[in-house]
């Protein structure tokens, strides 16, 4: 990029306009708690490590407390609330989050260290719209294909990941409380601070104490919440690993439960793709939210006759990814959430060195303060390397090659997960073909990372049970439904 | 070096034929994605000024006068009559019938250094014979034009006599020679799909475009950014391909500092900054001199200017 | 002492508010038999030019996303809220009944805004799908807008009636003319000027008033209609409609205080996609 003509402005979005409190407790039952302990943990900005603020570690008394001020506000005001009138809570809801959208999309750029430009477009957007379209659902359940009067399970317990703060809070909260059901919600550790501020869109919208219940802290707060014995349903979002310690916890409990977990997807192109817009998807689905998502493309399955065209391609446009200041509205790919996380992605990569893959990484100076990794592409993979295989979780990319469509097939479905998967060519009856044969939940066609609050989404196999979103998520909150 | 096409029809087809498709939705959603880029205070300012150095300033009104041609001429030259720092416009365009007016003015006043662009071949409609359509051009070059603006047959395009359009393009090229670089306009608003602007530019290039230009300026939608987009991505691969560097005009709905940056920011990213000179990149447009102007004035005094302090034309 | 200024009630057409281009009128009073307004009398070109404006509003329309069109059947919601004392002195004054059983009426039909506006992007999945074909294609159905639809809304409850043709006709992407009650028409112009501050694309919904004997015939034979909502007529007419809107086939529906998506999908048509499976 040529200094002379032509500098991007590092324009940054002002952070005076979200009012941190330097420290937070727990919101239970419409009130903000100290936390029994005592504990607090500090929550970080990951580009820079600066504190943001204090937060409290609720443990097994207070996620008690929370489950009871659940239970309560249930039986005596939710449950008996017409849907009409539950609805339009919801409504109020999604039109906050609108008007206090700016507020939201800095927040979560300094918690979770994404750029405030996915923040801004995506990310509060999409959570507005979600409380939105479940707003219209509440009234109209004996339409959703559930049965005549279908009915909520009652107190649902809602742990969340670190990678979607918000939008994440309202897959879980908006569908729960449209059915009818109250919530004891567990934020992530390293990104707890847009859903406290989430408590006080609660508050203007006067929703009934105890009907949205907060309690942040770590594995120890989740574990105490999925163990409770008065929760009537449990939803997961995050690793496949601890999804699986869930699922081993509940098994002598009827407590059912919905698990959003891992994926490997396969992110394939064929040789008659649309090549602009493919190298444009592929570098979206990989490096979109640094890499940070469960259905990642995180292997490009490329079909051999055009590799070197398409590499030479992605890698100049992987050169013009700009890397810095989430804060920045000119920046494409921020920090990486955690130091944890950014151990996991090193040791990953050098796997993939030592494994005896071509590693690339785009030329981009990286800040020196905070947690950062520069987009990266792995060639020459196959099936057997541990970054074919496993999660990476960051902003690499592991390409492997095919010669057929049926080879395409085996080696995208060569996986325990099973969450998405991208198809680019311009032949129709190709991409029904492939959708038909890929057995992963989400499935995109010349188009990737595309969420909207009525398209189910989850996965196959080890990437989960159930749906998020549209008419077949509801049936996570529904009574006996699936 | 390869050579691309044989020379016959079939070679053209099966070459533009083989063209990745564009997905609408994905070139529109990165074009959009380009126009969130925020430029830096310091680097605006030479933007600007780059801009205006890139500007043809147009006039092609069934109305326009020796009068009207003059007064566009200067405007072009000394765009701001109070600062002579301000660079002149790229070039001044204008009809057929107007050139010499033009030529004559400018070499008058001390603008021997802008051309005169002229638009021919039957502009806009594109809808006459093959000999109107080269004495139109030769006219124009005779005359003084040293850039000539010529549209391709759309009609020919859409029915798919693709050769014809070739041969058409081909002889103007030849006709110019190199007395008038050519720019190859394709109508874009006409061809209806990214698709076709694809091929229609790669089809330009191929019969010896030094630029390819969207549009007349009489049809919309004119130079969006996805247009342009495919443009650039079309004029990159192409260099890639050949090792030659064609131009490229958007013209047609730039009308402020804003649109004209985006534009340079969709150059920047897509064929690179080499392409960011006037020799390159070129903007047809009338109303945003004034608005780039005034902009100008507003870094340089701190202040909003306003329509007084800018000239007419 | 301070005089009101007293409102002129005209027609809404095109998103303006124009008045009859006959120029006519007719006088409007309360039960207590005081003059309250001369709302305009809609003439059969007022109604051309409302047909004229609903087409060419419907392009748009129905091609904007189901959540916009959510969005802004919301916003009327909240726009209606904020001016309910408006419609509550309106409808205490021409349908003779108290202020209690008004404001219940007013909030009943801002629910009912409510409740269609979380329709709009839940029809396709509710209505629509894939079908099963014996043979390699993909195979799916959804529910489109129809396009104009008249709707002759209820003579009695005039915020209420209206709103119970109108919200569903114009969730599902469809564009409307329609007649507004003739012994209370002003709540129907009132509820326009929500309508004009909601965001709502001009053209998509236009409201006469006037003398339904006219209007009526000259809706049912109109050939750029494309379906009817009769549920306001009186009974006996049914029969003339029906034999003028079979000229184009017109889809035509009375229904009996129905709340439902039926309001929707009765002016929608659903389409089939055959795409085949293979490489």
């Amino acid at each position: 990029m040529s200094t002379e003509i032509f500098e991007y402005a590092p324009a940054p979005e002002s952070r005076a306009i979200v009012n941190i409190k330097s420290e937070y407790g727990l919101y239970i039952n419409g009130k903000w708690l100290a936390p029994h302990s005592k504990k607090r943990f500090t929550s970080i900005n990951p580009s820079n490590e600066e504190v943001l603020a204090k937060v409290s570690l609720a443990d097994a008394v207070d996620v008690d407390k929370a489950v009871k001020a659940a239970r309560s506000a249930y039986n005596k005001v939710w449950a008996k609330m017409p849907p009409k009138e539950r609805a339009k809570y919801l409504f109020r809801i999604a039109r906050l989050l609108q008007e206090r959208a700016r507020e939201f999309a800095v927040l979560e750029a300094l918690d979770n260290g994404k750029p405030i430009r996915e923040t801004r477009d995506v990310d509060v957007p999409l959570s507005a719209a979600h409380f939105f379209y479940h707003a219209g659902w509440a009234d109209k359940l004996e339409y959703a294909g559930f049965g005549a009067n279908p009915k909520p399970h009652g107190v649902v317990g809602q742990i969340i990941p670190w990678n979607f703060p918000l939008l994440m809070l309202a897959w879980k909260v908006a569908p729960a409380l449209a059915t009818g059901n109250t919530v004891v919600l567990k934020p992530a550790e390293t990104t707890p601070l847009t859903a406290l501020l989430f408590a006080e869109i609660c508050d203007q919208a006067e929703l009934p104490a105890g009907v949205v219940n907060i309690v942040t802290g770590d594995g120890t707060t989740g574990a105490a919440l999925v163990n409770h014995k008065d929760i009537d349903k449990i939803a997961f979002t995050g690793s496949t690993e601890v999804g699986k310690l869930i699922a081993k916890a509940i098994s002598d409990r009827p407590v059912p439960a919905t698990l959003e977990l891992g994926g490997k997807g396969a992110n394939i192109v064929f040789d008659d793709a649309p090549i602009d817009e493919a190298v444009e998807g592929i570098v979206n689905g990989i490096f979109f939210n640094q890499g940070h998502v469960c259905c990642a493309g995180s292997r490009l399955l490329l079909q051999e006759s055009i590799v070197d065209e398409f590499i030479e391609k992605l890698q100049s446009r992987m050169a013009k990814i700009r890397v810095g200041d989430p804060l920045d509205k000119n920046t494409d790919l921020g920090a990486i959430n955690s130091s944890a996380q950014l151990a996991k992605i090193k040791e990953m990569s050098e796997s993939g060195s030592k494994e005896g893959a071509q590693i690339w990484s785009a030329p981009c100076s990286l800040p020196t303060k905070g947690f950062w990794f520069a987009p990266t592409i792995f060639t020459g993979v196959t099936q057997a390397h541990r970054i074919a295989r496993e999660e990476i979780f960051g902003p690499v990319l592991s390409v492997l090659t095919f010669r057929t469509p049926q080879e395409a097939m085996e080696k995208a479905n060569n996986t325990p997960f099973g969450l998405s998967a991208g198809i680019w060519t311009e032949k129709g009856s190709k991409i029904l073909w492939a959708a038909n044969e890929l057995k992963a939940g989400v499935i995109w066609a010349n188009t990737f990372n595309k969420f909207d609050a009525a398209s189910p989404f989850g996965g196959y196999k080890e990437s989960g049970w159930g749906r998020e979103g549209g008419r077949h998520g509801l049936a996570a909150y529904i009574k006996g439904a699936k | 070096m390869i050579s691309l096409i044989d020379g016959s029809e079939s070679s053209l087809r099966s070459f533009l034929d083989n063209l990745p498709g564009v997905d609408k939705v994905g070139a529109e959603a990165r074009a959009a994605m380009l126009a969130t880029r925020s430029i830096k205070t310091t680097s605006k300012a030479k933007a600007i000024d780059l801009a205006i150095r890139m500007v043809d300033l147009t006039t092609l009104e069934g109305a326009d006068t020796p009068g009207k041609v003059r007064s566009l001429c200067a405007k072009g030259f000394r765009p701001d009559p109070t600062d002579p720092s301000v660079p002149h416009v790229g070039a001044i365009c204008v009809y057929n019938d107007m050139v010499e007016i033009a030529r004559r003015h400018l070499d008058s006043i001390g603008g021997r250094e802008i051309p005169v662009a002229a638009v021919s071949t039957a502009f806009p409609s594109g809808r006459a014979s093959m000999e109107v359509k080269l004495r139109d051009t030769k006219d124009a070059i005779d005359a003084g034009a040293g850039e000539i603006d010529m549209v391709i047959d759309r009609g020919a395009f859409l029915s798919g006599r693709l050769g014809e359009v070739f041969e058409e393009i081909r002889e103007i090229k030849a006709l110019c020679g190199d007395r008038a670089h050519l720019k190859v306009i394709l109508e874009t608003g006409e061809l209806a799909t990214y698709d076709n602007v694809r091929k229609a530019s790669y089809l330009a290039m191929l019969a010896g475009a030094d630029f390819i230009k969207t549009s007349t300026g009489k049809v919309t939608p004119a130079a969006t950014a996805p247009v342009v987009l495919v443009m650039l991505e079309a004029v990159r691969d192409f260099h890639k391909l050949t090792g030659r560097r064609i131009g490229v005009k958007p013209a047609g709905g730039i009308r402020t500092t804003k649109d004209a940056i985006k534009q340079l920011v969709l150059v920047n990213e897509t064929t690179g900054p080499d392409w960011l000179t006037p020799e390159l990149f070129r903007i047809g447009a009338s109303a945003l001199l004034n608005d780039l102007l005034m902009q100008r004035m507003k870094m340089r005094d701190g202040r909003y200017s306003g329509s007084n302090y800018v000239t007419v034309d | 002492m301070r005089l009101d200024v007293m409102k002129t009630y005209k027609l809404y057409i095109g998103g303006a508010f124009p008045r009859s281009e006959s120029g006519r009128s007719y006088e409007i009073k309360d039960k207590k038999g005081n003059f309250i307004a001369n709302p305009a009398l809609a003439s059969r070109k007022d109604l051309r030019d409302a047909v004229v404006a609903a087409r060419s509003a419907f392009n748009g329309w129905s091609h904007a996303t189901a959540f916009n069109r959510g969005q802004i059947l919301y916003r009327i919601a909240e726009m209606l809220e904020g001016r309910s004392s408006q419609f509550v002195a309106e409808i205490t004054a021409l349908e003779g009944v108290g202020e209690a059983a008004a404001r219940k009426q007013v909030q009943s039909a801002i629910d009912l805004w409510v409740w269609y506006a979380g329709w709009s992007d839940k029809i396709s999945a509710s209505a629509g799908g894939t079908n099963p074909i014996a043979g390699p294609y993909y195979n799916f159905t959804i529910p489109e807008p129809l396009g104009v639809i008249g709707i002759i809304a209820e003579e009695k409850e005039s915020l209420l009636g209206l709103t119970r043709g109108l919200a569903p006709v114009i969730a599902a992407g469809n564009t409307a003319v329609l007649i507004a009650s003739e012994s209370a028409p002003l709540p129907s112009i009132t509820l326009a000027e929500v309508l004009a501050t909601s965001d709502l694309p001009a053209g998509v919904v236009n409201i006469l008033t006037g003398k339904r004997s006219e209007l009526i015939s000259w809706l049912a034979g109109h050939m750029e209609i494309d379906g009817l909502d009769i549920s306001g007529a009186q009974k006996s007419l049914d029969g003339e409609i029906k034999r003028l809107g079979s000229e184009n086939l017109k889809r035509i529906h009375r229904f009996n205080l129905d709340v439902s998506p039926t309001r929707m999908l009765s002016f929608m048509e659903y389409k089939t996609v055959w795409h085949p499976i293979g490489i």
